[in-house]
């Protein structure tokens, strides 16, 4: 089937100036993995008025509940990871230098050069690297290793942090022509299209809505997360890379690209955590279908969402993954389509609408 | 009036002006030079030249004072898929640019950002090592069919990277090489515009060092300098950098002593110094500078020449680092130095 159907002009425009401005408060925040309370107050203020329930559990997870008032109601768990990627100060070398660890994966050569936020009060900082006037041509072939790197709060920059602190990159949210920019849309877009789809969650569900904590260090919030809502459904709504970059060799064709921007939302089969439930994935693509929505299927690679520990908790759990396609996760900036996102979030509206629990009977087929 | 030194040296930070399109760059400090100097006019291959006429009668001896304005950057070779391949304007360390955010010059302003593609998508030496300029990408987050239309081979791309306060004194930011020694350069106007200097001053914003020195082979020739002040920026020590050639960051200028510098200058500004307590550090340069001293002095018969640095960790990186307190004593030590010039100076300059 084609994933580049024509998107119907009738749909009601989803993303304006006041989504952007909260995406970008999210994409703003820092909220490394362990330490999601920027997140964390941003979601509690927004949901609050939405939910009949909403608690921070033992791990820090937003739970909230928005129960629907139809019969033979469907308890579907959604899934959303408020923590990010970045680092932690683990040694002080005096003189507002410091060296530090990464949390979650990043690539040690995406880190030099960069500027840097520090701490609650996002202190400046920098990554340098040596001048290339003192380098040998040998040491320019080598990648610069962690253990070589330093963060760098300039010369009075002592008393500014204390190892321990979270650090991430200082990327700040912005919209170039029909995209966006900004550090961490993995996962603040799907914090961001949870919240929205409280907001204006149908009847015939109740929406269990998991704010996780912790996802990139092993989709440990989501765990618990799962446990405690018991649902019959399990989504999580994540970021994927858009690998959809020319080939070194242009006379060849990149056909491994994990999904590709201006394609629509990703809807998961399978990835390095979980096989999807058949049953949703036939339910999300028949609804994108029928609503003319585009959309992909993210080919079968490693990688996970907490859709990976949902479908495992208590007696096991249908799951799924759906996915806004991302450039270059888990560096200082990725770029998404802003029309992928407003699909994506077309998508799973339009798919809770039209779910009832016949979709896990078992098919006579 | 009195110039506040970091919002100059922030205007000018956010100025793109690549070796040979240094229009915005130059323009801006023509705006800040213009009150302190009676003529101003650009050479023809684009330094910026500014005379302070001193008071000493006519014909007055002259100090030329050459701060490069040009920055480092990149320039497009290809356009691909609506990615664009580029090459390097200056010494870029490819081992820097992944996910550092550009401006693309093409018909517009275009805000983009270095990527480095996936190792599956790379040549297999390339995968997990460093990743080679020529197989590096920019996205401009534009279609590609909007690109074809706004961008050409050839259009050159800055640096974007905001300059950042660290702290209470220092400055990060791309192109502080060396657009803090201009902000020296300014300030020390700044200071002669209260002081009696007998000497006419011409500050110079040379062009095209970066590649070659351009600026600084030239402008000799049309100011016809008694003698010159090259001020660059020099390392600071750092992780990684903390050998001879590196000097603290925030403790003082340096002052070059080896075979570009002339040694009775050099003696003669460091009683400046000592007298004022302005801290300096010779440093060691043993063989040629890589500054605009190593071309000055070799112009026409001759120039005598000093060259001051200002100490900047991660240099030719878009996150270089200086302390405000080096910029200001660099300043200060031109415009003491100048204002105590006699008209008589070169003839005390002797050979021992």
């Amino acid at each position: 089937m084609s994933p580049t159907k024509q998107i119907t002009q009738s749909s009601r425009k989803r993303i304006g100036k006041r989504q952007t401005e909260l995406l970008a408060e999210l994409c703003n925040a820092l909220s490394v993995s362990g330490d999601e309370q920027e997140v964390r107050e941003i979601v509690l203020r927004e949901v609050k008025p939405l939910c009949q329930q909403v608690e921070v559990d033992a791990m820090g997870n937003v739970l909230a509940t928005r129960i629907g008032s139809g019969q033979d109601k469907v308890q579907v768990m959604i899934a959303a990871h408020m923590d990010e990627v970045g680092f932690m100060l683990t040694q002080d070398d005096g003189d507002g230098i410091y060296g530090f660890s990464i949390v979650g994966g990043i690539d040690e050569r995406q880190l030099v050069g960069k500027p840097v936020i520090v701490g609650r009060e996002h202190v400046p900082g920098v990554i340098g690297a040596k001048a290339i006037h003192l380098t040998t041509p040998e040491e320019r072939k080598t990648a610069l290793k962690l253990e070589q790197l330093r963060i760098d709060l300039g010369p009075d920059g002592s008393g500014l942090a204390r190892v321990g602190d979270r650090a991430g990159f200082a990327t700040r949210f912005s919209e170039i022509g029909p995209s966006i920019r900004a550090k961490a849309l993995d996962d603040r877009l799907g914090v961001f299209n949870l919240i929205e789809l409280l907001r204006s969650a149908p009847e015939n569900i109740d929406l269990l809505a998991a704010f996780t904590v912790q996802e990139e260090v092993g989709l440990r919030g989501a765990r618990v997360a799962a446990y405690h809502f018991n649902p019959q459904i399990g989504i999580a709504v994540d970021s994927t890379p858009a690998n959809d970059l020319p080939l070194y060799d242009e006379d060849s064709e990149n056909t491994r690209y994990n999904t590709r921007l201006d394609h629509g939302p990703a809807i998961y089969l399978m990835d390095g955590a979980t096989i999807a439930d058949r049953r949703l994935a036939e339910w999300l693509m028949k609804t994108a279908e029928g609503e003319g929505i585009p959309y992909q299927i993210r080919q079968p690679n490693p990688g996970g969402t907490d859709a990976g520990a949902i479908h495992k908790t208590r007696a096991g759990v249908p799951s799924i993954s759906v996915s806004v396609p991302q450039r270059y996760c888990h560096t200082a900036a990725g770029l998404i389509r802003k029309s992928d996102w407003e699909d994506t979030l077309r998508l799973l509206s339009a798919a809770l609408s039209r779910l009832n629990s016949k979709i896990l009977t078992p098919s006579e087929a | 009036m009195t110039i506040d030194l970091l919002p100059h040296l922030k205007q000018m930070l956010s100025a793109p002006g690549l070796s040979g399109y240094e229009d915005p760059i130059r323009d801006i400090i023509r705006t800040a030079w213009q009150p302190f100097c009676e003529e101003i006019s650009v050479s023809r291959v684009g330094s910026l030249h500014a005379l302070k006429r001193g008071d000493g009668p006519e014909p007055r001896p002259r100090v030329m004072l050459s701060a490069h304005m040009d920055a480092i950057g990149l320039m497009v070779t290809g356009i691909t898929e609506g990615f664009l391949r580029i090459t390097q304007v200056g010494g870029i360390d490819a081992r820097i640019l992944p996910g550092q955010m550009v401006i693309v010059h093409g018909q517009r302003d275009l805000p983009a950002m270095v990527v480095m593609p996936p190792a599956h998508l790379l040549p297999p030496e390339a995968g997990s090592g460093v990743v080679a300029l020529q197989y590096l990408l920019i996205e401009t987050g534009l279609r590609a069919d909007e690109v074809e239309k706004l961008v050409r081979v050839g259009d050159v791309v800055s640096f974007a990277q905001e300059p950042l306060e660290l702290g209470s004194s220092a400055l990060a930011g791309h192109t502080l090489d060396n657009r803090v020694s201009v902000a020296a350069v300014t300030h020390c106007l700044d200071i002669l515009s209260r002081r009696k200097h007998a000497w006419d001053v011409w500050a110079v914003a040379s062009s095209q060092e970066e590649i070659g020195v351009t600026g600084a082979f030239t402008s000799p020739v049309d100011i016809q300098p008694d003698f010159a002040i090259a001020i660059d920026v020099t390392f600071a020590k750092s992780a990684g950098s903390s050998d001879w050639r590196t000097f603290p960051l925030g403790e003082g200028v340096t002052l070059a002593w080896g075979p570009n510098i002339h040694p009775a200058l050099y003696t003669a500004i460091t009683k400046t110094a000592d007298e004022l307590d302005i801290p300096y550090t010779r440093e060691p340069a043993p063989s040629m500078t890589g500054t605009d001293a190593y071309a000055i002095q070799v112009v026409q018969s001759g120039i005598p020449c000093l060259l001051i640095g200002i100490p900047l960790r991660y240099m030719h990186t878009p996150v270089e680092t200086v302390s405000l307190k080096d910029v200001r004593r660099a300043g200060r030590l031109m415009a003491e130095f100048i204002s105590a010039l006699p008209l008589d100076f070169m003839q005390t300059l002797e050979w021992k």
